[in-house]
């Protein structure tokens, strides 16, 4: 970076996203330029590409991208409604329409563009529109109450997002295009028809091929357009949105160079013709393109600020490529998707009665994938994406890309086994196949084969799998696996956990101290705390370490998606007494819980919000319950049939031995949830089989399997040891649970530990019954502590003012939570949908389910 | 253009590296108080979580990436840089940051008189 001959004073003319962010790189990079913000509209930056969400109740500030207050300790000096008239370049001064002047050092134009209306007669008239701005939205939405019949005016991706639109305003919506198919410029023919077809069935008309000669006054409608032929249209209001062109007038006005066709020419710096002026954005044309989407915009904001910056980034094109979802129809296009390169072969799928169309495109040799179209299941993207940006090589027969699987065989266990084609993030639709493909291209670690392919970042539920996959394939490929947890620490959970306990490391921040780097994150303090609670059982709210929770752990309730919580009682091994159930009873109907029976034999109750828990709680508790720990990576429960008491096959009391264990292991931290049950004879109906550790009664004692789970990737629990005595059962469970906490990886169950483990099974045996590696007693000791120091966390909290402090809602305000709302459904409350809270209708006021 | 201070809790009512979400004029704000220097390391930014459409942010676990202060949401996990914004998994992702400081024994979030 050169700041000595950095410019003193930039003026930036237009606060569009391509302005905005071109802003905040400056600032970022040089924190001391003084910079100027021009812009012509009555506010700062906002989403544009997000811009259609104000009609789903998005308003203007949300969709800000900055505010006066950043600006101001940005030190960016702002102006509003100062829309630029003139430059005078010799002078280096621009003056606004109304009059100011500014003088600069760098002139940057961010100007975008505006919609391109075409010259119909009769365009220009009230109820005839325009989609680009917020008071483009507020007009579009004041046209439309007073209308029944809308027209938008162009089928490319603006338009359908414009029909959208209209339509969820409740109008008959029709859709204009002059082409004979829509979305011309990213989709081939076949595409082009199955979208619209897909678009009609939603109650979208599509008129293809037409080209309007007029807008007169209607008979039945307030318009009636009139196409070639003698085709026509009745309508009440006509949105435009034929294409945009770039605003260049500064540049036409101001003798700086533009396209034969407009836009501002620049160059790989985004210079202008003029060395003192910069041009980014919708505004800009490169090699004689105009680049209409905001990445590349953002990639030339980059470029002009290092160049103004004196660094050597460059712009030099960018992919095109776009993956949306129009009128809830997924579409992607990739590269050539018209296959206009010479010599380019393509391979089409077609499913009419799913209404999936699929093509690639392929170079003469089919070695590379030159671009592709999807239109109603754009799943492959991704995967072809990668294929198309990396030349990767393309599998011998290229269509089975795009072709449905028919890989029937069930995947058994191990990353090796798994077909390619085997999903492993069903959220983002990522299968081994894209992981590998990643992989192949260069990305090694494990965070960065995410963030490219998106896998594990939905739900979560595949983190595992994911990590099992990538460890297997770079293996394969001998980079060396590093079992590092998280870029603070170089050490795997195990290390971390026996770093712990030979140093006595009694918190994260002392750990963190001696051998890590950074804050933590996520991944680490979650998983120290974990760790910090098997091995000295502190209560988990203990100052030191409530900042490494998980908001599960740290509120003692499973979050849910709106953002409250559920509460789970326990009940040890099913067993509740009718006192018990009418407490439950009496409290979720007093706060208006929705409730529901867990597979775990007990009751959930959901819709809590945070500032309620502690009194819910301390009514629980009042009556006689104890948490159930549903929140945490901790055990469960242990399920049970009801056994010989009083069943007539049963042949050991299960129930009783399913609440001896639970209380036994109740509480207890763990590399992930644990889960337990208890059969009283083989007929086994307690699925003590699918458990981490499941015991069956014999007529001899107990029957002890270890390593089942249900879940994803459902798994049989291997017989560990028969006919066990009381005992000697719980003494084999001691023992393998510690060796599993101590030794697992984060978020590993047990069977993937098992599998893990060189020797399997019999290492496992090895261990726990035959004491192989002499540890028997210490791992028994370090369970009989975690036992008899345990607490009841929810006990704990509220009698303790400082916890019960931390479920305030607010730090200033008694005031209730007003975003969370609840609508009604079979009798009970659930969390309303984006369209409900925004319609008001039927509403339950959760401000007044409060009792207290 | 200057900037207005509304006192919203005091310094004690921050939990050291951790969130607390204070209402100011209707609008949630998520408060972090990162370290245990008295008057660095606040931060404040919007409580809404864009991805999850909830007010949740502030009970998300702080932490860093590279040399950036984040934070991580409850819900989906993703990443907010605390000093800008920013959704480090997707840059459109956006959380607004709010002005803040500390006087004396009250923390303070700015507001902009326009
Ligand atoms: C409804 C909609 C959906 C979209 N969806 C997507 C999408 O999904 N993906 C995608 O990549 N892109 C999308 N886009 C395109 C994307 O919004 C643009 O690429 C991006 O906004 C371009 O940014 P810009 O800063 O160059 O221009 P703009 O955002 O248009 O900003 C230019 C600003 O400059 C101002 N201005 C112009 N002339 C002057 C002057 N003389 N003086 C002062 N100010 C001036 C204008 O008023 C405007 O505020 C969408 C656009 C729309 C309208």
């Amino acid at each position: 970076m050169t700041s000595s001959n950095t410019p003193s004073q930039i003026v930036v003319v237009g606060n569009g996203m391509v302005g905005h962010h071109f802003v905040e790189q400056l600032h970022q990079a040089l924190p001391s330029a003084k910079i100027i913000v021009l812009s012509g509209e009555p506010r700062l930056a906002y989403d544009r590409v997000h811009l259609s969400e104000y009609f789903s109740g998005k308003s203007a500030e949300e969709l800000a991208m900055t505010t006066p207050e950043l600006y101001d300790s940005w030190g960016v000096e702002h102006h509003c409604n100062a829309y630029v008239d003139n430059i005078d370049k010799a002078a280096k001064v621009v003056t606004t329409k109304s009059g100011e002047t500014y003088s600069y050092d760098k002139l940057v134009l961010a100007t975008g563009s505006y919609p391109f209306v075409p010259p119909i007669p009769g365009h220009d008239q009230e109820h005839c529109l325009v989609y680009r701005t917020i008071e483009d939205l507020e007009g579009i939405e004041a046209s439309a109450k007073e209308s029944k019949v809308g027209v938008v005016v162009g089928g490319g991706l603006l338009g359908l997002e414009a029909a959208n639109a209209l339509k969820e305003a409740g109008l008959e919506t029709h859709v204009v295009e002059f082409a004979p198919q829509l979305m011309a410029v990213q989709l081939d023919e076949g595409g082009g028809r199955l979208l619209k077809n897909k678009i009609e069935d939603l109650g979208v008309k599509v008129h293809t091929s037409k080209a309007t000669s007029e807008i007169v006054a209607g008979e039945n409608c307030r318009f009636r357009m009139n196409f070639q032929g003698d085709d026509y249209l009745e309508t009440d209001m006509i949105l435009f949105s034929a294409g945009i062109r770039p605003s260049d007038q500064l540049a036409r006005s101001f003798d700086l160079e533009i396209g034969e066709r407009g836009g501002i020419v620049i160059d790989n710096q985004c210079k202008t013709s003029d060395p003192d002026i910069y041009a980014i954005g919708e505004c800009a044309l490169w090699q004689n393109r105009i680049f209409g989407l905001v990445a590349p915009g953002y990639t030339m904001a980059r470029a002009a600020v290092s160049h103004l910056i004196g660094g050597d980034t460059e712009f030099e094109g960018a992919d095109m490529s776009t993956k949306l979802k129009l009128l809830g129809v997924e579409v992607g296009s990739i590269g050539d998707s018209h296959a206009k390169t010479p010599g380019a072969q393509s391979y089409t799928y077609e499913n009419q009665p799913q209404g999936i169309y699929k093509k690639i495109v392929v170079d003469e040799q089919s070695n590379t994938l030159l671009g592709a179209v999807l239109v109603g299941d754009s799943s492959e993207f991704d995967t072809l994406l990668q294929y198309s940006l990396n030349s990767i090589a393309l599998p011998e027969f290229p269509e089975t890309l795009i072709l449905p699987s028919t890989e029937g065989a069930a995947p058994t266990l191990g990353a090796d086994a798994l077909p390619d084609s085997a999903s492993i993030c069903s959220c983002h639709n990522v299968t081994k196949g894209d992981i590998i493909a990643t992989i192949d291209a260069g990305t090694t670690d494990f965070a960065g084969i995410k963030s490219c392919t998106k896998a594990s970042t939905g739900c979560g539920g595949c983190t595992a799998l994911l990590k099992n996959v990538v460890d297997a394939e770079l293996e394969k490929r001998g980079v060396e696996v590093k079992k590092d947890i998280c870029e603070h620490f170089a050490y795997s959970r195990q290390e971390l956990f026996h770093l712990i306990k030979v140093n006595k490391i009694k918190t994260f921040d002392d750990l963190l101290a001696q051998y890590g780097k950074g804050l933590g994150c996520d991944i680490c303090k979650p998983a120290v705390g974990s760790i910090l609670a098997s091995t000295w059982n502190d209560y988990i709210l203990e100052k030191d370490h409530v900042s490494l929770q998980d908001t599960n752990d740290t509120y003692l309730g499973n979050m849910q998606k709106d953002g409250t919580y559920s509460i789970v009682p326990r009940m040890a091994g099913g067993e509740v007494k009718p006192e018990g159930l009418i407490l439950i009873g009496e409290i979720a109907r007093d706060y208006k819980l929705y409730t529901k029976v867990t597979g775990g034999q007990r009751i959930d109750l959901f819709g809590a919000k945070v500032n309620q828990l502690p009194e819910i709680w301390e009514k629980l508790i009042a009556g006689g319950f104890e948490t159930g720990h549903a929140y945490a990576k901790a055990l469960r429960t242990v399920k049970s049939c009801v056994g010989s008491t009083w069943c007539r096959y049963g042949v050991q009391d299960s129930v009783g031995a399913a609440i001896e264990v639970e209380n036994r292991y109740k509480g207890l931290r763990a590399p992930h949830k644990m889960k337990m049950a208890v059969s009283g004879c083989t007929r086994e109906c307690a699925e003590a089989q699918s458990k981490d550790v499941g015991i069956i009664a014999t007529e001899n004692g107990w029957n002890l399997y270890v390593c089942g789970n249900g879940g994803m990737k459902p798994r049989h629990a291997d017989l560990f040891a028969t006919d066990l005595d009381k005992e000697t059962l719980i003494k084999y469970i001691d023992r393998f649970w510690m060796f599993y906490i101590r030794t697992a990886d984060r978020l590993q169950r047990t069977a993937t530990w098992m599998d893990n483990l060189e020797g399997g099974l019999d290492y496992l045996k090895d261990v726990i019954i035959n004491d192989s590696l002499g540890i028997a007693e210490e791992l028994e000791a370090q369970m009989q502590h975690v036992v008899d120091t345990y607490q009841c966390e929810w006990k704990t909290a509220v009698e303790d003012e400082k916890s019960r402090k931390r479920f305030r809602r607010f730090v200033n305000s008694e005031l209730d939570d007003n975003s969370v709302v609840f609508v009604e459904e079979r009798g009970q409350i659930r969390p309303a949908t984006e369209a409900e809270k925004l319609s008001d209708i039927n509403i339950i006021d959760a401000t007044e389910t409060s009792e207290a | 253009m200057s900037i207005e201070w509304h006192n919203v809790c005091g310094t004690d009512d921050l939990v050291i590296n951790s969130g607390v979400c204070a209402l100011l004029n209707g609008q949630q704000i998520a408060i972090f108080k990162v370290g245990t220097a008295p008057d660095a390391g606040i931060y404040a930014v919007d409580n809404f979580d864009p991805q999850g459409k909830a007010q949740v942010i502030y009970r998300g676990i702080i932490g860093s990436i590279g040399d950036k202060t984040v934070v991580a949401s409850p819900l989906y996990k993703q990443h907010f840089d605390l000093a800008s914004g920013e959704c480090i998994e997707s840059p459109d992702q956006k959380l607004q940051v709010w002005p803040v400081r500390v006087q004396g024994n009250s923390v303070q979030i700015g507001t902009g008189a326009n």
